[in-house]
C-alpha cells in the first residue's frame, strides 16, 4: 500500500491516492492534498463540502455521488463542477481523506 | 497524449457520445455514459443525431417513451407490446422504478449532464431533415453543428455511438 506524507504524518493511500483509512485524516491535510490534485487553494466553499463528504461518511459508511452531494448540501451541480472541475465527488473525496464513491449516476 | 483519448499514463481524458435513438433506454445509457465521465474529471460532449433529438427536443423530452415492440428484453409479447397505452404503462413503471433509485428523469438528467459542463450539439443534417430550427430545442443545446464540425470537436477523444 502506498504511504503519503501530509502535514508532516504519514498515512497510506491506495493506487488512485484515496486513503484506506480514514481516522488518519486531519484537517490540515486537506491543502497539501488539493495542491497535488491542482486545487491550489482551499476556500470557503471547498471546505464546506469537504466537510460535507466527512459527515455524509460518518454517518452512512460511504461517500455520495455528484447527484446526491448536490441534493444534500444545497450546492448547485454547477458549482460543484467550478470549485472541482477534475469530478467533484471524487475529488472531494480524496480531500476529505474518505473512499471514492461509488455510484453511478 | 497518444491521440486516441487517453493520456500516456492509460486514462481516458475525452469522450464524444454520439445519441441516435429517441426510445427511454436508447437514450438513458448515453446520458449515464456522459454524466458519469464528468463525474471523473472526463471531458464530454454529447452529439444528438435522428431520433436521438428527441432528448434535446423542447416539446418532446418529456414524452420519450420505452420502446415495447420489438424489444425482446422486455420479455413481452410483441403483440402485447403494441397494444395501445401498453407503452405508457410500460413507460411510467420504469421512470418509477428509477426514481427509486434517485435516477433523474431525461430532462432533468440532460440539464444536470449541461451543469456538468458537458457540451450538447444537434446534428444538422438530422435537424435540417425533420424541419427543425435551433429554438425547438432546449437553452442548454450550444450549437446544431455539421458532421464535420462534430469530428473536429471528438479530435483527441474517443467516440461512443449509442
Amino acid at each position: 500500500m502506498p504511504v503519503k506524507i501530509y502535514a508532516g504524518t504519514e498515512v497510506t493511500v491506495n493506487d488512485e491516492g484515496f486513503f484506506t483509512d480514514p481516522q488518519q485524516w486531519r484537517e490540515d491535510m486537506a491543502p497539501e492534498i488539493a495542491a497535488e490534485n491542482d486545487i491550489s487553494a482551499l476556500t470557503e466553499p471547498h471546505w464546506q463540502v469537504v466537510k460535507f463528504m466527512r459527515h455524509e461518511y460518518a454517518e452512512k459508511g460511504t461517500g455520495p455521488s455528484v447527484r446526491a452531494l448536490s441534493k444534500t448540501s444545497g450546492v448547485s451541480i454547477k458549482e460543484l463542477y467550478e470549485l472541482f472541475p477534475k469530478g467533484p465527488a471524487k475529488l472531494a473525496a480524496k480531500i476529505a481523506g474518505i473512499p471514492k464513491p461509488r455510484g453511478c449516476i | 497524449m497518444t491521440g486516441n483519448g487517453a493520456s500516456t499514463n492509460g486514462k481516458i481524458e475525452k469522450v464524444s457520445i454520439i445519441v441516435s435513438k429517441g426510445s427511454l433506454e436508447g437514450i438513458y445509457p448515453a446520458l449515464i455514459m456522459a454524466n458519469g465521465a464528468r463525474a471523473e474529471g472526463i471531458e464530454a460532449n454529447l452529439f444528438f443525431t435522428f431520433f436521438g433529438l428527441d432528448a434535446i427536443h423542447k416539446a418532446r423530452h418529456e414524452h420519450i417513451k420505452l420502446a415495447t415492440v420489438g424489444n425482446p428484453g422486455l420479455h413481452l409479447a410483441t403483440w402485447a407490446g403494441g397494444l395501445p397505452g401498453v407503452s405508457s404503462v410500460m413507460t411510467h413503471y420504469m421512470a418509477h422504478k428509477m426514481g427509486q433509485l434517485d435516477i433523474p428523469s431525461i430532462p432533468e438528467f440532460i440539464e444536470m449532464i449541461a451543469d456538468t459542463g458537458a457540451g450538447l450539439y444537434g446534428c444538422k443534417a438530422s435537424v435540417d431533415l425533420f424541419g427543425l430550427t435551433k429554438d425547438d430545442f432546449i437553452d442548454q443545446v450550444k450549437d446544431i453543428i455539421t458532421v464535420g464540425e462534430f469530428y473536429d470537436l471528438a479530435a483527441g477523444g474517443q467516440i461512443i455511438f449509442t
